[in-house]
């Protein structure tokens, strides 16, 4: 008899038995459209360098994924990211991380690096909270949220378009989808991949355990069935006031354009450098 | 690709160049940093040289990621560098612990200015020297060599890639501002005559289920990246095979060990010192640009008929307690020299003071390199 196997487990670590996701959480869906777009490009995992920072979505390719994977420092996996890229500019680099990790105290390499538009992927799942740590308030937690650190309900402005940010910051690609959209999500990812620039993709994301509980959301699939309800394409969103998209997700690709990309730039700069510094010997000038 | 690096020839150079010029020699590839006094010229030189043999300066957004992608591009196969003074270390002290815990080859260079915070940003001192060691979270080793002149900057640099590349290991030029921006003659050999080291790597092909590329004492082969060794590196605690665990505490034990170890293990060769101090009964210990002041307080004091010596550190840390005990056993009275209040000297006179008696020098004013005269009015003091 055949032993069945799942047709990504060439993917995962052979060394991991199992994840450390609660039951319901939505890195299980983002990990498994990552692995799908990758199949999907007829792409290797070699082909890949993963970075990612602290907190719970960090740990989807650290150390599920069976690839160079750089586990870093919370809030700079961008940063690291950055030196991989220029030190191996023909592989992939795909930065997975959180909403906390990226936006919050990675705030500014989120920022500076959409501005260099640098070529990586960089999938921020967002759901809202801080759930390795226990539920506490992000930036992304909306107003009036009870957490563990916000006992009377949320009180501070919250980041309710992080990949609003991203696009004003330059990015070559941003999108923004839910872990009820995983086919979706898949397409996006894929086009990330080829992204000659820095892609963003944004997955609102169910904690049900941290977040949705405390929200009075329910469970993962209440929680889901809500981002169904609430999400509404970019297309259909443009012919609604901004009091109609009102609690609503928007969803799609809102930005897919071509711009000078940084590791070009920089190869482009070091052919001129070392070729003028070539003419300075040739004429005696060195 | 040598001779476009190596600069051969006799200048008069600034130190801060002569250590970008270093960085060439040794074969740096990536450098990343923040604009930051009086460590500005590094990287000035560096944006410069560094495309003209295929690397690349690139300046940050701050000084966390700066170090961030040093470390990114030391795991890319590169040999990679930062530059900054003291307000940057500070902020790079978290990702130091974690090219630390990760091994990572890369060298920190340190131009320490007027501190603490924003203090006094063109004058050195040698306020940071702790801060090296103990800054970050944790038990950890780490290796710091001191330069002294221009000269310096240059050798010292190459001696720290080296070390890097060697030992698997973040490693720091602590300089100053003094010794940043004196302008000396540097003698750069001809590139055959620099002694230049590259990390192991695994062998190609090695099975990554088979590959322990973490916590050997005697230096674990890095499983760089882009190479299909399919690395598994984290900051969490794991074991030689970089693998996670987090709830076993002997698990810990072995990565805390393992990872002082393979500096301790290797400290001999390591340490580097100059010694002075043949019959000497009151020796000077210094390092850095303080260590000029004790070399001519030394040689004026013999001309007086008064026995003393030098012993200079340069390497500081891995902290040289042997070579310490060695010169305190021989001596009557040790003399600590150092611009700051005091912050090797808990350290010398841990290892020296049940030998000889010990005494501390401070600068008369912190920021201004000892006098000989008032090092010389000290001896006078010690041997009555």
């Amino acid at each position: 008899m055949n032993e069945l196997v799942h047709p990504y487990h060439r993917f995962i670590r052979p060394t991991v038995t199992h994840t450390t996701f609660c039951p319901g959480c939505g890195d299980g869906t983002v990990a498994q459209s990552i692995l799908r777009a990758i199949d999907g490009l007829g792409m290797d995992m070699d082909d890949f360098v993963f970075v990612s920072g602290i907190g719970c979505a960090a740990w989807i390719p650290s150390p599920l994924f069976n690839a160079d994977v750089l586990h870093t420092t919370h809030g700079r996996p961008i940063a690291f990211a950055f030196g991989i890229k220029m030190g191996l500019p023909d592989k992939k680099v795909m930065v997975v991380s959180g909403d906390g990790d990226l936006v919050a105290i990675g705030g500014n390499h989120l920022i500076q690096n959409a501005r260099r538009n640098i070529e990586m992927v960089v999938l921020c799942v967002n759901n809202g909270i801080y759930g390795m740590t226990g539920g506490q308030a992000a930036p992304t937690t909306p107003m009036g949220v009870k957490t563990t650190t916000t006992p009377y309900g949320a009180f501070e402005n919250f980041f309710e378009d992080i990949s609003g940010l991203v696009i004003a910051a330059g990015a070559s690609f941003v999108a923004r989808w839910t872990t009820a959209h995983p086919r979706q999500l898949t397409a996006s990812i894929k086009k990330a991949i080829q992204k000659k620039g820095f892609a963003f993709i944004e997955v609102i994301s169910q904690c049900p355990v941290q977040f949705g509980r405390k929200m009075g959301m329910g469970n993962a699939i209440q929680m889901l069935e809500d981002y169904k309800k609430r999400s509404i394409s970019i297309k259909e969103a443009k012919k609604l006031s901004p009091e109609e998209l009102k609690d609503r997700m928007v969803v799609g690709e809102f930005v897919d354009l071509d711009k000078p990309e940084m590791v070009e730039e920089v190869t482009r700069m070091i052919r001129r450098a070392s070729g003028e510094a070539q003419e300075a010997v040739d004429t005696g000038r060195g | 690709m040598g001779e476009k690096r190596v600069r051969t020839g006799r200048y008069f150079m600034m130190g801060n160049v002569a250590c970008a010029e270093g960085a060439l020699a040794a074969g740096c590839e990536f450098a990343a940093g923040y604009p930051i006094t009086p460590a500005t010229e590094i990287a000035n030189h560096l944006a410069e040289k560094l495309p003209q043999v295929g690397g690349a300066f690139f300046q940050m957004e701050d000084e966390i990621s700066s170090i961030a992608a040093v470390i990114g591009a030391s795991w890319a196969g590169k040999k990679a560098m930062t530059v900054t003074s003291g307000p940057g270390i500070s902020l790079m002290l978290e990702n130091i612990g974690f090219a630390i815990g990760v091994e990572t080859p890369c060298v920190i260079v340190n131009v320490q200015r007027g501190a603490p915070t924003t203090g006094m940003p063109t004058i050195g001192i040698q306020g940071d020297m702790v801060q090296a060691k103990h800054g970050s979270h944790g038990d950890y080793e780490i290796i710091a060599l001191c330069p002294s002149s221009p000269q310096e900057m240059f050798d010292h640099t190459v001696i720290a890639f080296n070390y890097a590349e060697k030992y698997r290991t973040p490693v720091f030029l602590l300089s100053d501002a003094f010794v940043g921006h004196m302008r000396e003659e540097v003698v750069i050999p001809e590139a055959e005559k620099i002694e230049t080291v590259c990390r192991n790597i695994p062998e190609p092909g090695t099975d990554p289920l088979k590959m322990k590329g973490f916590l050997d004492e005697d230096v674990a082969p890095m499983p760089i990246f882009g190479k299909g060794f399919k690395a598994h590196v984290t900051s969490s605690c794991h074991d030689e095979y970089g693998k996670r665990n987090l709830i076993d505490i002997s698990a810990l034990d072995k990565f805390v060990r393992r990872l002082s170890n393979k500096i301790l293990k290797h400290k001999e060769e390591i340490t580097l010192v100059e010694r002075d101090y043949e019959d000497a009964e009151i020796v000077l210990v210094s390092y850095g640009g303080v260590s000029r002041a004790a070399a001519a307080a030394a040689s004026q004091a013999r001309k007086r008929g008064i026995p003393v010596g030098t012993l200079r550190l340069i390497t500081v840390w891995p902290f040289p307690g042997e070579e310490i005990e060695k010169m305190a056993r021989r001596a009557k009275q040790v003399i600590v020299l150092e611009n700051n209040l005091g912050q090797v000297y808990p350290y010398i006179k841990a290892e020296a003071a049940h030998f000889a008696e010990v005494s501390f020098l401070p600068p008369r004013l912190v920021g201004e390199i000892q006098d000989p005269e008032d090092i010389l009015r000290k001896i006078e003091e010690v041997s009555k």
